[in-house]
């Protein structure tokens, strides 16, 4: 219990001094999550629209692998970017291992699935309703894909983020790749892994709860930008 | 524009896992006024008519317009029994096909306006067209329809599970529509309607056409007996 009591005091006085560590690995939390989040998102939604309108041989299949692709391991995800990244790897040339850029990538490949099957669920019930009239509207795929996206674009925000919250607690792949390096790869979940190792309890804890308070108030925010749950609203 | 119409179909069927659901069909549409397709329910009137606007796959047989399929197909719309509505206000409803024409945002806004006030949803432009009652969806399913300016609209049973005050005001759009010169391919099972509306009548019964008459001949004397049986209002097996 006193662990959880000096965890709860010192993460007070860690956000109440705007503690320059914190600050910056809370903020390359931020930047590596909401980056993969971004480029994820801009490549499993039109992936997930177009899974939604196109009918093609191994449809049924691509969605399975998606699905179960959604409980991919980060750690293996980790090792497997590491591998490729590695000096000896294929694309070891551009020396990325070890930096956020790494750690973007690999969220990227734990994220992408889960957006892609989440979005892709609503979209295909969206598609349901709307096949007899944009087919009797003679629309191009282009146009389907655009107007499924945009008219499902609440529940496309929920997509995102469950996108988001498996990225910025995830921790096993971002370790191998990024390194936990101090003032280069550390953040906030790598630091907590470290300061637990160390025997740090009550930082470890504090970390903790500055990475709950952050998810939640970004997603306030995104749901606030939304406009979600607001009446007469998708 | 040319003309799309005549329209000639021959032999035209559609199927599904091996069941006929429509044909084979034969006839000629000359595309004056409105044409009602009547029969039971089960008659495959919505195949029918999704057969003929190329919704539904041509199994066998032949339907052709005046003009090529294509150009035929820019210049017809579609009504459905229940109204499609995207999630949009009703105003992006009614701008969306217009859009999808290439038409510019702001010259496609002033038309859906006036589109809106022509069916009396002036006032709610901007509400979402998903919380709008049945009437006012199929009011707005039509506008959206004929809002493209199309030379043909089918619409499927447009009245079924409306009210009479709902029904009135969308015959009265329809009648308008006819008036000014667009073709109606209509299915209805409301033999009130048909008669309101119809200038040739096509009966059909178990997916084949019975019978294309010109509609007072019909409603006078239908030359099949299914078709008297019908309009007598025996129920037709």
């Amino acid at each position: 219990m006193t662990d959880l009591w000096s965890g709860l005091s010192q993460a007070f006085w860690l956000v109440v001094t705007a503690d320059a560590e914190l600050a910056e690995i809370a903020l390359r939390s931020l930047h590596v999550t909401l980056t993969a989040l971004v480029l994820g998102c801009a490549i499993a939604m039109p992936l997930a629209a177009l899974l939604a309108v196109r009918r093609f041989r191994w449809r049924r299949t691509v969605i399975a692998v998606l699905n179960a692709l959604m409980g991919l391991p980060p750690v293996v995800v980790g090792l497997v970017v590491y591998i490729l990244l590695s000096r000896s790897g294929p694309f070891g040339v551009f020396g990325l291992l070890f930096t956020p850029t790494a750690m973007i990538i690999a969220q990227m490949v734990i994220i992408i699935p889960l957006i892609a099957s989440i979005a892709h669920q609503s979209l295909r019930d969206l598609w349901q309703d709307y096949h007899d009239l944009l087919i009797s509207m003679n629309v191009t795929q282009w146009q389907k894909i655009r107007t499924l996206l945009w008219d499902a674009r609440r529940a496309l925000l929920t997509a995102a983020l469950a996108g988001f919250g498996r990225g910025i607690g995830e921790v096993g792949a971002i370790m191998i790749v990024g390194g936990n390096i101090d003032n280069a790869t550390r953040v906030l979940t790598t630091a907590i892994a470290l300061e637990t190792g160390k025997g740090d309890f009550a930082l470890a804890l504090a970390l903790g709860i500055v990475l709950i308070g952050l998810t939640i108030a970004v997603n306030l925010c995104i749901h606030w930008l939304g406009q979600t749950e607001r009446e007469g609203r998708w | 524009m040319s003309s799309l119409f005549p329209l000639t179909v021959e032999g035209a069927e559609t199927r599904r896992r091996g069941k006929t659901l429509v044909g084979p069909v034969s006839m000629t549409l000359t595309g004056a006024g409105a044409t009602v397709v009547v029969g039971p329910n089960g008659a495959g009137k919505t195949t029918l008519l999704r057969l003929l606007h190329g919704a539904a796959r041509l199994n066998a047989g032949s339907i052709r317009w005046a003009v090529p399929t294509e150009q035929a197909q820019e210049a017809q719309a579609f009504v459905f029994q229940r109204p499609v509505m995207l999630r949009r206000s009703v105003v992006e409803n009614l701008i969306y096909p217009l859009r999808l024409r290439g038409t510019p945002r702001k010259a496609a806004a002033a038309e859906a306006e006036a589109w809106a006030a022509r069916v009396g949803l002036s006032d709610m432009l901007h509400r979402p067209a998903t919380v709008l009652s049945g009437g006012e969806q199929q009011k707005l399913a039509i506008a959206r329809a004929l809002i493209i300016k199309p030379q043909v609209v089918f619409l499927d049973e447009p009245c079924a599970s409306l009210d009479g005050r709902a029904t009135a005001e969308i015959e009265s759009i329809l009648q308008d529509t006819k008036a000014a010169g667009t073709h109606l391919i209509l299915s209805t099972h409301d033999m009130g309607q048909a008669r309101r509306l119809a200038d040739e009548v096509v009966f059909m019964l178990h997916g084949r056409v019975h019978e294309t008459s010109a509609a007072a001949a019909f409603f006078d004397a239908p030359e099949t007996a299914p078709a008297r049986a019908f309009l007598n209002g025996d129920i037709v097996t």
